[in-house]
């Protein structure tokens, strides 16, 4: 029975709708009569523990991490700008998250589904300590409260990231409209459609009784299961692997930033004043956190605490290594000296690349793709981003877009068990298992090429209507006084460092 | 009485201080400093982004000793921060008009 239905790599995960023909039909011969799929819902407190510190790790990512990180790199004037902005960031999306952001990220969203959740679970609606939220274990849950609170600090620090690419230049008031406007517009559907499916009980549920009411004949009922089947968001049916966010949190972030940039234009003064970081040490302090708190987020992105989860954190810390190791060596080869900034930004890049495919790469395979994205972000940062006349202050795109692409297009090479990788999860052939799928290059490749097109794309236009739209009612740019004397001092009240 | 201001490199300071010490100098004003001269500046790269410092950072002495003394402090700061490389710094000695010492009340020599 199990060997007759065991189905090609077709009915991996996102191909969801219509089992190819001979399938069907293996499962209409088969002589043995299905059970409906019954599952039981049990919560491990190993897992709550892993997950409510993978939370915190994953704040300590946003503040101080991020916060430090960017603000070293900024003038001396512009520090507390830079803090207060991301600080900011995260308190204000907090706060949408659980008022809306949730529910329009992890929820049916009706005849929009495909791209975005619904309303269901505004002000946390329903949600009390007894609600629970599948893994990737069948039977395995959590506590719905761990993973609202684990996904909020996602929603906190991607809009973070996009300040470092308008550093030094934007107006507090514009800034705060625009995240809430991004957040809404564009996070949260684009969460949706990347992470928001059923979990593995409800697939196997389907999926018995799709291949019952087949065997019965009964076709309306073989429909509404696949259909249930299919309610996925639009990038998890398309196949696209993302294991803790490369295209929702990296590239997304990435080309919001890309495009703010070019919005905002160029600061006043550069590329004739020195616009050296003001310091490296609290730069190098942010990466570190940074660091720490990666591994909250690619290794809790497992959702359980188990052998994937040991996997992830070993794919991150060899792959934001290797990432630093590439740019250190490269730019020490090609710009005379192996700086630090050069160093942490590697980590850094590596990190980025390796999100998408924390849980899907082997070891090896994360080596050579911290490698890879050191290399190209290096060269697209000391190269590119000049020949091209981008003044993305902190360079958000060259690494969070650029580490972000090469991570996620990378996961469709490396999650081949030939690689070394840990295969592509099918959890339909044989319902009720969690079973690897036979990995097809092209597909798993061509899957991953679509999810990276379709956020540049949605992310790109999304956030320039926005910014224009914020442009016109409140501006987006401080005056060039303002920008001149700093915006610790203009917009804040304060200074950094008083002596 | 005469005004030494000296500009040179800030690692050299601690030595120049004692090898005056030892010649009797007996009190000194330093301030940290940045100019150019023939060294003028170097470069730094950020990420790529090339920035050329023209300013390089010097430590500033200013010392008011006897006329007999000068030109013994003159040279004993030129022989001591030496260091035979580009960006050793400059001494200039200014004639001074009074010194007063604000706890006495005692003027000129007797202040120093």
């Amino acid at each position: 029975m199990k060997n007759l239905m065991k189905l090609s790599g077709l009915a991996a995960l996102g191909a969801l709708a219509g089992l190819p023909a001979a399938a069907q039909d293996a499962a209409t011969a088969a002589a043995a009569p299905l059970a409906p799929y019954t599952f039981e819902q049990s919560v491990n407190n190993g897992d709550v523990a892993w997950m409510s510190i993978s939370t915190i790790l994953v704040l300590l990512m946003t503040v101080p991490g991020l916060a430090l990180f960017y603000g070293g790199l900024v003038r001396t004037k512009n520090m507390l700008s830079v803090l207060t902005q991301v600080f900011a960031i995260c308190a204000i999306v907090a706060i949408i998250w659980v008022t809306y952001g949730y529910s329009l990220a992890f929820t049916y969203g009706g005849s929009l589904d495909t791209f975005v959740g619904g309303f269901s679970k505004a002000f946390l609606a329903g949600v009390d300590v007894n609600s629970k939220v599948a893994t990737f274990t069948n039977g395995v849950y959590l506590p719905e409260f761990t993973f609202i609170a684990f996904q909020m600090t996602f929603a906190c620090i991607t809009p973070a990231l996009i300040v470092g690419a308008f550093a030094e230049r934007i107006k507090f008031s514009a800034l705060m409209v625009f995240i809430v406007l991004w957040v809404t517009l564009i996070y949260f559907p684009m969460a949706h459609m990347v992470w928001w499916w059923g979990g593995p009980d409800f697939l196997a549920q389907e999926q018995t009784a799709k291949l019952i009411a087949e065997a019965a004949g009964d076709t309306a009922a073989a429909e509404a299961a696949a259909a249930n089947l299919a309610a996925n968001g639009l990038l998890w049916n398309w196949g696209a692997l993302d294991f803790a966010g490369g295209t929702v949190v990296h590239i997304n972030a990435g080309v919001a930033g890309l495009v703010g940039c070019i919005v905002l234009g160029k600061r006043v003064g550069y590329g004739k004043e020195s616009m050296a970081p003001h310091s490296l040490t609290m730069t190098m302090i942010g990466a570190s956190l940074l660091f720490v708190g990666w591994f909250g987020f690619n290794a809790g992105s497992n959702l359980e605490s188990n052998a994937i989860t040991a996997l992830a954190i070993v794919n991150t810390f060899v792959a934001a290594c290797a990432g630093g190791v590439a740019w250190m060596f490269i730019e020490w080869a090609m710009k005379g000296k192996p700086s630090l900034l050069g160093l942490v930004s590697g980590v850094v890049a590596g990190l980025v690349a390796v999100t998408p495919a924390a849980g899907f790469a082997g070891p090896m395979g994360s080596v050579v793709l911290g490698l890879v994205a050191g290399a190209v972000c290096f060269l697209f940062v000391a190269y590119v981003k000049n020949a091209l006349g981008l003044d993305d202050s902190l360079d958000v795109f060259g690494v969070h877009g650029i580490g972000g692409i090469i991570g996620a297009i990378a996961t469709g090479i490396l999650v081949n068990p030939a690689l070394g990788g840990a295969g592509i999860p099918d959890y339909l052939s044989q319902p009720g298992t969690l079973q690897v799928a036979e990995y097809v290059a092209s597909t798993a490749i061509m899957a991953q090429i679509k999810a990276v097109l379709f956020t540049l794309v949605f992310s790109g236009v999304g956030s320039f209507i926005l910014y224009k739209l914020v442009d016109m009612t409140i501006g987006l740019r401080v005056k060039q006084d303002v920008e001149r004397e700093g915006l610790d001092l203009a917009e804040h009240g304060e200074r950094a460092y008083s002596s | 009485m005469k005004l030494i201001i000296a500009a040179i490199k800030p690692f050299k300071l601690e030595e120049v201080r004692e090898a005056l010490t030892t010649i009797g100098v007996r009190g000194m004003m330093v301030t940290e400093i940045k100019g150019f001269g023939s060294q003028s500046g170097h470069t730094e790269i950020y990420r790529g982004a090339e920035y050329a410092v023209n300013f390089v950072p010097k430590v500033r002495l200013e010392i008011v000793v006897t006329d007999s003394l000068a030109d013994q402090v003159v040279e004993t700061i030129r022989t001591t921060a030496r260091t035979d490389k580009i960006g050793d710094g400059k001494i200039f000695v200014l004639d001074v008009e009074q010194a007063v010492r604000v706890r006495t009340g005692e003027t000129n020599d007797d202040a120093l």
